[in-house]
């Protein structure tokens, strides 16, 4: 399973629901834009390290609606106190789903610490987070989808790009369209 | 007058209802208010860059967001304050206890607190410096100004400030 693969599984599950999607910058963002554009996804053009972030005010915001960030391991090695922020915060309509191919893959693959040492569930676990799982392959990310809410979900994928084009949209596009679903209605309407 | 009370009025007056932390000592007394507030949703970050990021989902969500942050949070947040809330035009509040200035008892807080001015200068982001009896109004308007043109505002409350009554 490569990061496309598991953006399929994920669009196929929740494409057609109103669940509000963040994407991550670089190679995550595009390919997810190729797959299953639509309204309800976030597509993030810079602030690496952030999908976390962003998913975590989301959901605190709008309890009501389900939120998925899309993150990656080079992503979330870079913000790891956000683990923190979420365990404490654990909102039970967010779920991070944590890409890890165990490489830098908008830069060139050079390798992240996942690679070699590190496991981040172990370190969402010492985070502080109840809930996390590790999957492998697509038929398991598609079981744990259909039941995991919240918490932290480490894929493990092999590293390498999908050839995609650049997103066709402008930064005011991407976010004046989301926040037409993710604004509560007193705020879009 | 009370320095956090005027601020946290302010806050309040503002509609403010999402809030990050990360602390200093000049916010002890506000981060509890802003805590034990009801209609403010508060949380606390391990570093400042999370906050700029969590604030930004927040004001997705329909929220109207403020960070509080000493000013040597200023320097890990600029990539997000750029890439971020600049690009995709996010309002934000930016509540800063601006060390490093006359009145500070330690060195190595006097290089990043002279900086941080000229730092908000390049990324465009007006900063605010009332003194006590002009904090409540200043920090309403900068806020109202921001989050109509989808902008940032930066309140410096200086040493000096904290130290009035």
């Amino acid at each position: 399973m490569i990061r496309y693969d598991a953006l399929e599984v994920l669009a196929e599950k929740e494409g057609d629901k109103d669940t509000l999607i963040i994407a991550n910058i670089g190679f995550p963002s595009k390919e997810l834009y190729e797959i299953c554009d639509r309204k309800a996804n976030f597509y993030m053009l810079g602030s690496m390290g952030l999908s976390s972030s962003i998913g975590l005010g989301l959901a605190l915001a709008r309890p009501d609606r389900k939120v998925i960030a899309i993150d990656g391991d080079g992503s979330v090695l870079m913000n790891m106190g956000s683990l923190a922020t979420i365990a404490n915060q654990h909102p039970d309509n967010y779920l991070l789903v944590i890409i890890d191919n165990g490489a830098y893959g908008s830069t060139g693959n050079q390798k992240t610490a996942t690679s070699g040492l590190t496991d981040l569930k172990k370190v969402a676990l010492g985070a502080g987070i109840q809930n996390v799982a590790v999957v492998a392959d697509e038929s398991d990310l598609k079981k744990k989808l259909d039941t995991m809410e919240n918490g932290v979900l480490v894929v493990k994928t092999k590293a390498r790009n999908k050839k995609v084009p650049v997103i066709h949209l402008c930064p005011a596009d991407i976010i004046e369209r989301f926040m037409e679903i993710s604004s509560p209605p007193s705020h879009s309407g | 007058m009370d320095p956090s009370q005027e601020v946290f009025k302010a806050i309040k007056e503002s509609n403010i209802d999402f809030i990050v932390s990360v602390p200093c000592a000049n916010l002890q007394k506000l981060i509890p208010m802003v805590d034990s507030d009801p209609d403010i949703i508060h949380v606390p970050a391990t570093r400042e860059e999370e906050g700029i990021g969590i604030c930004a989902g927040a004001y997705m969500g329909g929220k109207k967001p403020a960070i509080m942050m000493q000013n040597s949070g200023i320097g890990n947040s600029i990539n997000a304050l750029a890439s971020l809330n600049r690009l995709y035009n996010i309002p934000l509040l930016i509540i800063i206890s601006h060390r490093g200035v006359e009145g500070e008892p330690i060195c190595a807080q006097v290089p990043m607190g002279e900086k941080t001015p000229l730092l908000l200068e390049v990324l465009d982001i007006p900063a605010y410096k009332p003194n006590l009896v002009e904090a409540k109004k200043t920090i309403e308007k900068a806020t109202r100004k921001a989050f109509e043109e989808g902008k940032q505002a930066a309140i410096l409350l200086s040493i000096g400030f904290w130290r009035e009554s």
